[in-house]
């Protein structure tokens, strides 16, 4: 993005994505408000997706994609957790991480339990 | 009063102070960092603003470059806070930073040049 | 989207989002005031409210998450009242404190075993599964079929139980707000309003921030519950800090514990600090191979597939799954993991472990690394408990390991989980992702809390404590609702017994004064920048070298810290506001810690306390020494471990439960 503007901007202090937003998004703010550390701000754009301010004052709970009431949000762990998160497949012995290029599909097995 | 949105600064918020009667915005320190942490005021004549103040690795190389002697390298606040003398006469101590500080000693490095 | 993206798609910084209100001052009354509004909070302000009181619960976060609790629970400790137990609340009691040589606390032990199954049931009438009700684990040798309850670490004795407890914090909020507390979300306490403005007198009140607006709120009330979290940030913090490796987040800086320490409340067990056990930097909690824990009773191979066994707490090699679950000793019991019992457990209350020989089987070439964690070889319904039931729903678990390892193809059924490859002879109780040579100086601090009586009262009247950071050798989560609820209704009870009282302007207004002067003063310090160097003196002066002169020196320069840099700190908004009013708070913190590891002059094993300056251990030692302050000036004192079977009290446990537990 060659036309982009450039701007002076402090370095990220750890990791820079904790969460990614898709389509789905509507900007209804759930997320930000039920957030324990308030790392996000609503976005000033009404209907638009949240900013994430406060990154590394995440501590990875979940709870905003739990909340999300359409399911838009897909918590990032950081690179250094995803490089060490590695299983490996019995009967075939191919190794696998999470963040992997051309990962397997998803396991669609729900969590034990009747509550939603 | 107005409050921005901007992420914390992740390490020491301070490297580097201006003397803003001798500053003349010569961009000297500027293009002597080899990390490149400062950048020039877009205000001609201003002293130079430091954008990643925790790239700095306080070689001091800005502040030699200085012609006006108009630089002071701050080391971050751990640092200040580890950095203790005891006087031994007195049993005094002090640190970097303190408050009521005595006086600077004045003794000059060794060397000629 | 990233910040650091919308200024490069707008070209502009994006201007603070909520309306500022430094300049605003809010005043609410209530009978009960609840400081935190964790499980425990949440807990004790449903007590309240039952017992009559209004109630306002002052919570840093929002309710629905906030609180080390808030992103759930796996397993329930201390429901020795459940039907299938064969623990008794004495038992529960008296096995904490034989364990820790007296250096837990045997009051609040017996009421959460008196009490923690009954609370437990409920937080099932809220609307969370404790059972399994879809016999999905019939059969099991976890489960009881007749109450379809389930067990972990001890499967003869069936008191600490496996629940589904992924959503019990919205739960647990819903009800609190369904019955009318009245809760202030995103306010940081600051401060704790006391009779006269008094140190040491009755507490009628609290101040608080927003971190939103950084309005100011005044609250009187009869009578307040502190269930505010523990100590992050004392010891261990990095400005690049990445939380997801903690099990402890950002707001917990037990402030909860400093206002009370500054308004002359007597602390115990505050020398308590060493080296952590808990996670590292290094890996995000159970994210990796490990068989501790939730993942207990999970088989290990090594690299070519060959068994690592379980060994029992006198290093017998243990072969059968039943036998991973069972104490080393006929007749005893295995208290869990994970409650606060840090420095050792005595071998017949002990978890089974990995083979203790294993590090030097390793060097002898018996065992390649890496290590897996290979719960392909459990029955499948022992494999879907770890996976589906405990890894589902324990606390930042859900998301980060079950969704997330799901998301990308992780299959217990097929897969195993590599442990990191490390020194393992120094893997404290296998728990693989705490490996202390992954973490840059990590550091339990914070063991210490209120003294409290049988009323959960702690030596201010009017101040009640709940939960693991207020409550000194206290417990976990259930543990946490369990306090919580008994001290809530003992604040109802107070507050009916006692009238309001104005508090006093001066103290509100200079407390006003020292929250705002960051955004006055305009300074060059940032949060992070004085925590780390608060961080810095407590490793360096309070770590594991203390002497007199050594701490002496930590207290000098951590109000040398607070008096120079302290004073010139700066918050370009009320978020960052708060974090420079709780890093503050640290440093008065960080000092109490100090005070009391220089009032215990000798070495006490149970407390896991070592003195350079006095390296025997000493009998003389086996004591509390309560510390406060009283007029600006550190005050200590001598209390017997058993005060709580000492005049007043009873010699009797079930005597003094009776006694103070309703009335």
């Amino acid at each position: 993005m060659l036309t982009m503007k450039k701007f002076a901007l402090p370095n990220q202090s750890g990791p820079c994505r904790v969460l990614s937003f898709d389509d789905k998004c509507v900007g209804c703010n759930k997320c930000v408000n039920v957030c324990p550390m308030d790392v996000m701000i609503p976005n000033p754009e009404k209907g638009e997706e949240p900013i994430v301010v406060f990154t590394e004052e995440c501590w990875f709970c979940g709870g905003c994609v739990q909340e999300c009431p359409v399911g838009a949000l897909t918590l990032v762990a950081p690179a250094k957790q995803r490089i060490s998160t590695i299983w490996k497949r019995k009967e075939t012995g191919e190794e696998f991480r999470v963040g992997m290029t051309n990962p397997l599909p998803p396991v669609t097995t729900p969590p034990s339990g009747n509550r939603k | 009063m107005v409050a921005y949105s901007h992420p914390s600064q992740s390490g020491p918020c301070r490297i580097l102070s201006f003397d803003k009667n001798k500053c003349v915005g010569c961009n000297s320190c500027v293009n002597v960092c080899p990390s490149d942490v400062m950048m020039p005021n877009p205000v001609r004549g201003g002293e130079p603003i430091v954008v990643f103040a925790e790239e700095c690795w306080y070689c001091g190389g800005c502040v030699e470059e200085c012609p006006r002697d108009a630089l002071t390298l701050v080391t971050p606040a751990k640092q200040r806070l580890s950095t203790v003398w005891l006087r031994k006469d007195t049993g005094e101590e002090f640190r970097v930073g303190m408050r009521n500080p005595p006086p600077p000693n004045l003794t000059p490095p060794s060397g000629n040049r | 989207m990233n910040w650091h993206e919308y200024v490069a798609q707008t070209g502009q910084v994006p201007k603070w989002p909520y309306e500022l209100g430094y300049d605003k001052e809010t005043v609410i009354s209530c009978d009960v005031l609840v400081v935190g509004g964790g499980v425990a909070g949440c807990r004790a302000a449903i007590a309240a409210r039952q017992g009559g009181a209004s109630v306002v619960v002052m919570d840093r976060g929002f309710s629905k998450r906030s609180g080390e609790g808030g992103a759930g629970v796996d397993h329930w400790h201390g429901a020795v009242t459940n039907p299938c137990s064969k623990v008794t609340p004495r038992m529960y009691s008296e096995a904490a404190m034989d364990t820790t040589d007296g250096f837990t606390n045997g009051l609040a032990r017996y009421i959460i075993g008196k009490e923690g199954y009954d609370t437990l049931l409920e937080v099932e009438k809220m609307g969370v599964q404790i059972r399994d009700e879809d016999d999905e684990f019939k059969g099991s040798i976890f489960r009881d079929d007749e109450t379809k309850l389930m067990f972990a670490y001890d499967i003869e004795n069936k008191h600490c139980l496996r629940i589904y407890g992924y959503d019990i914090k919205p739960c647990v909020d819903r009800e609190m707000r369904r019955l009318g507390a009245k809760v202030l979300d995103r306010t940081c306490v600051t401060s704790l309003l006391t009779e006269g403005g008094r140190q040491g007198a009755r507490v009628i009140g609290a101040t608080g921030v927003n971190d939103r607006t950084g309005e100011f709120v005044v609250v009187k009330a009869k009578a307040v519950v502190i269930s505010a979290g523990r100590t992050n940030r004392l010891w261990g913090f990095a400005p690049e800090l990445t939380e997801s490796q903690s099990m402890c987040n950002l707001n917990q800086t037990a402030l909860g514990n400093t206002i009370g320490w500054r308004a002359g409340a007597e602390f115990i067990g505050m020398e308590m600090s060493g080296r952590a056990v808990l996670s590292g930097l290094g890996y995000a909690p159970y994210s990796t191979g490990n068989n501790n824990n939730t993942y207990q009773g999970a088989p290990t191979v090594d690299r070519n597939g060959k068994d690592v066994y379980y060994a029992n707490a006198y290093g017998k090699l243990l072969y059968d799954e039943a036998d991973i679950f069972k104490a080393s000793d006929e007749g005893s019991f295995i208290i869990g993991h994970g409650i606060g019992l840090d420095n050792g457990y005595k071998p017949q209350y002990r978890i089974t472990t990995t083979d203790p020989e294993l590090w030097k089987k390793v060097m002898a070439g018996e065992y390649q690394q890496p290590f897996y964690n290979d719960m392909t070889k459990l029955p499948a319904t022992s494999r879907r408990m770890i996976f589906g039931l405990m890894l589902a729903h324990e606390g930042k678990c859900r998301v980060p390991i079950y969704k997330n390892f799901t998301q990308w193809g992780f299959d217990p059924d097929k897969d195993m989980l590599q442990y990191p490859v490390q020194d393992y002879s120094r893997f404290p109780i296998d728990t693989s992702w705490c490996g202390p040579e992954n973490t840059p100086a990590n550091w339990r601090g914070g063991g210490g809390g209120y003294l409290v009586d049988w009323r959960l009262q702690t030596s201010l009247p009017g101040l009640f404590a709940a939960g693991c950071g207020p409550i000194f050798g206290h417990g976990c989560h259930g543990e946490s609702h369990t306090s919580g609820r008994y001290s809530g209704r003992q604040a109802a009870l107070y507050a009916g017994q006692n009238d309001a009282v104005e508090p006093d302007a001066e103290q509100i207004r200079r407390e006003r004064e020292r929250c705002y002067a960051p955004i006055r003063t305009n300074g060059d310090v940032g949060w992070k920048e004085l925590n780390y160097a608060i961080a810095k003196i407590m490793q360096d002066y309070c770590g594991d070298y203390k002497t007199e002169h050594t701490l002496d020196m930590g207290i000098r320069r951590m109000n040398d810290l607070f008096e120079t840099e302290g004073q010139r700190m700066y918050a370009s908004n009320p978020h960052e506001l708060v974090r420079v009013i709780e890093s503050l708070s640290l440093c008065e913190l960080g000092i109490a810690y100090m005070e009391a590891a220089k009032a215990r002059r000798g070495s006490v094993k149970g407390l896991g306390f070592f003195r350079n300056d006095y390296p025997e251990y000493d009998e003389a030692q086996k004591k509390h020494i309560p510390i406060s302050l009283k007029d600006g000036k550190v005050h200590t004192r001598d209390l017997s471990l058993y005060y709580h079977l000492e005049a007043p009290y009873s010699s009797d446990l079930e005597e003094n439960y009776q006694r103070y537990s309703q009335a």
